[in-house]
């Protein structure tokens, strides 16, 4: 079955922004969608996978090498060919075993062959791709930590059952989860590198519209993903155009200071902060055409990129979001 | 007709419904406990899908079983991989018995599955008997249908009539069935005037729409067919009741600031639309909807103080992540017996290696798996439990505003800090005759805020009865594998007792029970005076509950909750 069309995913501008950028420039590091129940977050993961450009890789390659010579040795590859494949889009399902997340002993060949071999699990196949964890926040403690450790050190080593495993595992890591379900460790906050806060629209137009295109979607989905591939094409293509304008967009003295100052007043934890929000500027203002970075740009990305870095005070009434916004008028003012 | 008749005339039209598309309409949340009338809901079913595959599941059930994965008993005894189906490798009508029960993992996975390209439909049969205690909202997000079955007496509940052949019609013109445009953007102003957030309600009230214009053998949606839909599917999600027109021309300030959009009379072209389909207007629709709403809808919103009781968002996530389990360790070489359970996998991939060397020295060849003593690997689980901190916080007496406050915001800085630690926080606030549970064990900051907004404070002190929420509290608690312990905050004796009567004798004796109850159960906590002297015979209730007393004269919420933290937190 075909996947509802990423550009036919009505309003949640903030949330398919964030995920045009990690696809401009993974770097930026994952993203965070937290909001309530039925507002397309999952939609619009599966939608993304299908609007992403295909990646060049070792056909047989259990990590999706970019080159031979990528290869992990642990690994018999039989057909080495070049080929493309999709951007995988991996799904880590809640309550997934440790074994399936970062690979184990193959069973198959250590059955029928007496063969001690590696059989690799889902972070493997995220390797170059995304990996996203629907209701992240209700993820296993020891799944978090696991993953933590991964998606920092872009290396997934297995050591185990006697195996003594590693593979390079660099993805965009997206969650999804609802806030009154339970909040998120502020160590695995801070590896998002974007985070958005989705609410169903308010607006009735909007609301209709939704239902309308979902229901066109349901009874034939390949009459309607044919009707909007043209325009996933072509936010497909400004993606790729703003990959090759990304290394020569320019950020000023003006704009680093502006990335710092705006961090400072809101007394985000460490550098993370500034370096994503510089990263997030700059894939948008790619995105845009713009030759640099402007104010305008920062000024868009700054919720996205500060909002989960925020040191907490309970007592604060007013959210996050709100924080950010009221200090990122008051310094670009 | 009787109202549990007419629910029960309901409960056998959403059966017909959900047999003829069970796919599109996601499924049943049968909020019922086992009786006759479930038992014949379930006939019912059982006769309408007749036909379609069905699979009950039960909420342990692994990864393997549901999704597929290695055979192991068919590998070993072919000699090759065997890998089994799973159960919902093909299209499936899952029933769910004790969903009340499933974890918010399994939950998830369910809903990943109902989402697939699969086509499922699952029925959760939800035996809850607290509000709180109830299917995963993951799932209660997804299933079309809502029905509850408590309270219908058996005689208003015969044996459904199903028909089959009706069924089979209806099946056949279910793809043709023609949808005007007018109708969606109807159920979805419904279903947003009736304040239902999520935007699966009013396309699962279309497909319910679709569903009874096939049962009743039209081709188009047609009024009635979107009175079904709003019966079954949107007046049981509805938060708010919807103002009739009349009342909104009036009401210049919508109670809800983000409603103004629905304020506005329905734009001129649908009018028109709907006139030339000869479909009702919106307005029409929501009058309609106005009585089908529960009857209890009024009593909980005006009972509800800030806290809206959205059918979509209680926090059963948090409530149900007790740890059942416990976090997998790696397996450990064991012995057979014992109520060690022999974990399969490991136990043959330890044997493994040494197969070919095993079979070489073997007396018998024709074995096909080498297994020695050494190879058995045991499951082991680290148990580690939550803790729940249950404040009991007096709220009599004319201090009480001052000390609620900081309780609030000392349950605030706890979750705020909590992340690490597994905190959970409950809240029972005692004045007058009794005492409210204001806030379940929770870990959620959200949910936390949005529920603890204006207190009232007040009134005599009925400690006995807060000490009683506290200590039932503590036992749900424990039920759901946390670690209570509670923080009884007062300057005050206690002056009314369990009944609610204000006899300071009794009130003292009822006190000192429930305190050495507490104890008795072997429940943790402190006692934190927050008089400006210390008050006599506090320190004597702690004796009797066997905690420390601890007197914190204008406690403020750092204070008070680093004294919490400090004291149930010894290392």
């Amino acid at each position: 079955m075909t996947a509802f069309p990423f550009s036919a995913i009505v309003g949640q501008d903030e949330m398919k922004r964030a995920m045009v950028l990690t696809a401009i420039d993974p770097g930026i590091g994952g993203v965070l969608v937290f909001g309530d129940r039925g507002t397309g977050k999952s939609t619009a993961v599966r939608g993304l996978a299908a609007l992403l450009p295909p990646i060049q890789a070792v056909a047989g390659c259990p990590v999706n090498s970019a080159a031979e010579a990528d290869i992990p040795d642990w690994a018999k590859v039989e057909d080495r060919a070049v080929v493309e494949k999709p951007t995988p889009v991996i799904d880590l399902p809640l309550g997934a075993t440790e074994d399936r997340v970062v690979g184990a002993l193959d069973i198959e060949k250590a059955l029928t062959q007496g063969q001690k071999a590696f059989e690799p699990g889902l972070l493997a196949r995220a390797n170059r791709g995304y990996l996203y964890i629907d209701e992240v926040n209700l993820l296993e403690d020891h799944l978090v930590d696991l993953l933590l450790d991964v998606a920092q050190s872009g290396q997934n080593v297995v050591e185990r059952e006697g195996l003594s495993i590693r593979h390079a595992a660099r993805f965009v890591l997206v969650g999804s989860g609802n806030p009154e379900e339970g909040e998120l460790r502020p160590q695995l906050l801070d590896r998002f590198g974007l985070s958005v806060e989705v609410a169903s629209p308010k607006d009735i137009d909007t609301r209709i519209e939704v239902v309308r295109r979902r229901d066109a979607y349901d009874r034939d989905p390949i009459a309607f993903t044919a009707a909007w591939h043209g325009e996933d094409l072509a936010l497909r293509d400004r993606i790729l155009a703003a990959r090759a304008a990304l290394p020569v967009v320019d950020a000023s003295d003006a704009i680093l200071r502006d990335c710092a100052e705006l961090c400072v007043a809101l007394g985000s934890d460490g550098l993370r902060g500034e370096l994503t929000l510089l990263r997030a500027a700059r894939a948008f203002a790619a995105f845009d055409g713009a030759p640099s970075v402007s104010r305008e740009h920062i000024r868009l990305v700054a919720p996205s990129a500060l909002r989960h870095r925020l040191r907490r005070d309970p007592l604060d009434e007013a959210g996050s979001a709100t924080r950010v916004s009221r200090t990122v008028e008051e310094v670009l003012a | 007709m009787s109202q549990a008749e007419a629910r029960w005339l309901n409960a056998n039209l959403a059966v017909a419904l959900f047999a003829l598309d069970p796919a599109a309409l996601g499924g049943i949340w049968l909020r019922a406990r086992v009786g006759p009338a479930r038992d014949r809901v379930m006939a019912g079913l059982e006769l309408a899908l007749a036909g379609q595959r069905a699979a009950r599941l039960n909420i342990n059930l692994a990864d393997d079983a549901l999704f597929g994965g290695v055979d192991l008993a068919a590998t070993l005894a072919e000699g090759h991989l065997v890998r089994s189906r799973g159960l919902l490798a093909d299209p499936t009508v899952m029933i769910l018995p004790m969903a009340e029960r499933a974890s918010a993992g399994f939950a998830a996975r369910l809903a990943s599955a109902l989402d697939g390209p699969v086509r499922h439909g699952l029925i959760a049969l939800d035996e809850g008997a607290e509000p709180d205690e109830r299917l995963p909202s993951s799932l209660v997000d997804r299933l079309a249908i809502h029905l509850d079955l408590s309270d219908i007496p058996l005689s208003e509940a015969p044996d459904l009539s199903i028909d089959r052949d009706a069924l089979r019609d209806a099946r056949a013109r279910l793809p043709h069935v023609q949808v005007p445009e007018a109708v969606i953007a109807e159920l979805a102003q419904v279903a947003f005037r009736l304040g239902i957030d999520s935007l699966r309600a009013p396309m699962q009230a279309l497909a319910v729409a679709r569903a009874s214009a096939a049962l009743s053998g039209e081709t188009e949606i047609e009024q009635s067919d979107l009175l079904t839909a709003i019966e079954l599917v949107l007046a049981p999600r509805a938060t708010q009741i919807p103002e009739s027109p009349e009342q909104e021309a009036q009401d210049d300030t919508p109670p809800e600031p983000e409603t103004p959009d629905a304020d506005d009379p329905p734009p001129p072209e649908e009018t028109e639309q709907d006139e030339t389909l000869d479909l009702p207007p919106v307005e029409l629709l929501l009058e309609a909807a106005r009585a089908m709403l529960p009857p209890d809808l009024l009593a909980r919103l005006q009972a509800g103080k800030a806290a809206r009781p959205s059918a979509s968002a209680s926090g059963s996530g948090a409530a149900k992540k007790g740890n059942h389990r416990g976090r997998p360790l790696p397996s450990r070489p064991g012995r057979i017996g014992g109520d060690a359970r022999v974990d399969l996998v490991a136990t043959l991939r330890a044997a493994a290696p040494w197969q070919p060397m095993r079979r070489a020295v073997a007396i018998n060849k024709d074995k096909l798996l080498h297994i020695r003593m050494s190879d058995i690997r045991v499951r082991r689980f680290q148990e580690t439990s939550d803790r729940a901190i249950i404040f009991v916080v007096d709220a009599s007496g004319s201090s009480a505003m001052a000390r609620l406050a900081e309780a609030k915001g000392a349950v605030e800085l706890l979750l705020g800090e909590a992340y690490s630690r597994r905190d959970h926080v409950a809240l029972v606030a005692f004045r007058g005759t009794g005492a409210d549970i204001l806030l379940p064990p929770t870990r959620s900051l959200v949910q936390t805020k949005r529920r603890l907004a204006g207190l009232p404070g007040g009134g005599g002190t009925p400690l006995a009865s807060g000490l009683k929420s506290a200590l039932e509290l503590a036992g749900l608690a424990k039920g759901k594998g946390m670690t209570p312990s509670v923080a009884l905050l007062t300057d005050g004796r206690a002056n009314v007792d369990l009944s609610g009567a204000a006899n300071r004798g009794q009130a003292a004796a009822d006190a000192s029970l429930m305190a050495r109850a507490i104890r008795a159960q072997g429940v943790p906590g402190l006692v934190i005076d927050t008089g400006l002297r210390p008050t006599r015979g506090l320190d004597g209730l702690a004796g009797e509950m066997g905690v420390p007393y601890l007197p914190l004269p204008r406690a403020d919420a750092r204070s008070l909750s680093a004294a919490v933290d400090a004291s149930l937190n010894p290392a």
